[in-house]
């Protein structure tokens, strides 16, 4: 929900850039913490990462986890097309891709990865798709940026970053894996290019 | 990537990038069905029907598995459960059909241009399931899904289709999708089965087994239809046997890696030797479990989403 894959023909304005490559890390050292300290027993914990950027986001955790605690938590990938409920409102709803989770869930801690939070929506689909592989013992939701506006009661564990948008405007986390550069920023819908 | 069409009527329809969304979104899919909970909600409230007048198995069966994997509700129809047997004209049966609101049908039927007719007049998307010896569109995909799989590429294969052509809906859908994707193809068979007008298609011919075989990339078998045999498409099956039966000396001529394909059902000791049809170059097994995953992505390509602009 965060930011569009494809590339949008309306040209949107960048109203402010909240979080330089810095804060980003620093966010990310702060919840990787977090998560150490909450889960006593690390190896029974998996991350799952929500397709595109939340996969990033949970490859990155899990090298912090790594480094500071040095037990290797596996990481898989969640495509939770198929599971939405907003599918009618989906423009590029043809590419479904690949839930690549190579692991059992049974009876672990999963924290699940995305990098907005809006509507909850998202979490919602992607909590029945974990539920229809496995009996997870807990589930803990992790994402990089909250922008508010939720329409389920959902809420984060670890936040990166609460940020108070408009509905109208676009929260999108860049990430140097795939968009060269790590950087928050909150955009204006412009008109048609 | 993408998919404009309302139905699936044959792959001569279909744009080479219609045919690339299809085995993607079935790249994706397959693995939903290696899961102990074998379902997702993506149809969920659909409604499919499956008509099925001529036998079938495999691609009956296959439909109604892909269709409840992705939570749509289905029902068959054959021949002898519908109407049609008492008077009943293809058209009334259908309106029916669709007076329950139905989203889908999927069509098989003796009749060359049957799944055409329908979506001349249903509201609902319209499905191929195997029409006369016109088409057989989901058969090729999966085929194509396959060979994809085990080689990684499509173009510049060198694909070996051998038995009865003139009558395969399977060998024609499979020319059409081949050519698509710049694969070469060479039909191989008796004179009668296998006549210089094919090469129309856009294939070449050779009716020596042995010449052609040679270096292949892909050998797909098509079953002797035994049941047309009084027709005497071929002068005596024993004859037949001896000039286009896949045996193990005549695969030896071909790639050393090369792949053994067959739509099904096979007739063991006839087309394909048991030894070679059980043997590890043999991925007919794989074709059936691909099956699925291509006609998941078919429904959920046609039936997911919201309504939009058709170009079929």
């Amino acid at each position: 929900m965060g930011s569009p894959e494809k590339e949008n023909k309306m040209v949107d304005k960048i109203k402010a850039r909240v979080m330089d490559a810095s804060k980003i890390k620093r966010a990310f050292n702060r919840m990787a913490t977090e998560i150490t300290e909450r889960n006593r027993e690390l190896n029974n914990l998996v991350i799952i990462g929500i397709r595109t950027r939340g996969v990033h986001i949970a490859r990155r955790i899990a090298k912090l986890i790594k480094e500071y605690d040095n037990v290797d938590v596996p990481v898989g990938i969640l495509d939770i097309t198929l599971y939405r409920d907003d599918f009618s409102e989906l423009e590029d709803k043809h590419i479904v891709k690949k839930t690549e989770i190579n692991f059992s869930i049974e009876n672990k801690d999963v924290l699940l990865v995305d990098d907005v939070l809006f509507t909850g929506r998202t979490i919602r689909a992607a909590m029945d798709s974990l539920i229809d592989l496995g009996r997870p013992k807990t589930i803990q939701l992790l994402v990089f940026i909250d922008r508010g506006h939720r329409e389920l009661p959902i809420r984060a564990d670890y936040t990166g970053k609460s940020l108070p948008t408009s509905r109208r405007e676009q929260v999108q986390v860049q990430l140097k894996e795939i968009d060269n550069k790590d950087e928050v920023l909150i955009k204006e819908p412009g008109g048609i290019n | 990537m993408s998919f404009g069409k309302k139905h699936l009527l044959g792959i001569q329809d279909l744009t080479k990038s219609e045919i690339l969304s299809i085995l993607e979104t079935a790249e994706s899919l397959k693995e939903i069905s290696r899961r102990d909970i074998k379902k997702v909600p993506a149809l969920r409230g659909k409604t499919i029907i499956n008509l099925f007048f001529e036998p079938s198995t495999r691609t009956r069966s296959s439909f109604e598995l892909a269709a409840k994997r992705l939570s749509a509700d289905i029902s068959s129809f054959s021949k002898t459960t519908s109407s049609t047997v008492k008077g009943e004209t293809l058209k009334d049966t259908v309106l029916n059909l669709e007076a329950m609101q139905t989203d889908a049908l999927i069509i098989r039927h003796s009749a060359s241009g049957t799944p055409h007719f329908l979506s001349t007049f249903c509201e609902s998307h319209v499905i191929n399931a195997g029409d006369g010896t016109h088409e057989h569109p989901t058969q090729a995909l999966l085929d194509a899904f396959t060979i994809k799989e085990e080689k990684n590429r499509l173009k510049d294969l060198k694909i070996v289709i051998v038995g009865d052509i003139l009558h395969s809906r399977v060998a024609r859908s499979n020319i059409f999708l081949l050519n698509k994707m710049g694969a070469q193809v060479v039909l191989v068979g008796p004179p009668g089965m296998v006549p210089a007008e094919l090469a129309d298609l856009g294939a070449d011919i050779d009716h020596d087994m042995d010449r052609a075989v040679k270096n292949a990339d892909v050998i797909m078998m098509l079953r002797i239809q035994l049941e047309r045999q009084q027709k005497n498409f071929f002068p005596s099956l024993r004859e037949y046997r001896n000039l286009y039966s896949l045996t193990p000396n005549r695969f030896k001529k071909a790639d050393r890696n090369a792949i053994i394909m067959h739509p099904g059902p096979i007739n063991r000791d006839v087309e394909i030797s048991t030894q070679l049809a059980d043997s590890v170059k043999s991925v007919i097994l794989k074709q059936v479990e691909n099956g699925i995953a291509i006609r998941m992505a078919v429904l959920y390509l046609l039936l997911g989403g919201k309504e939009r602009e058709f170009t079929n």
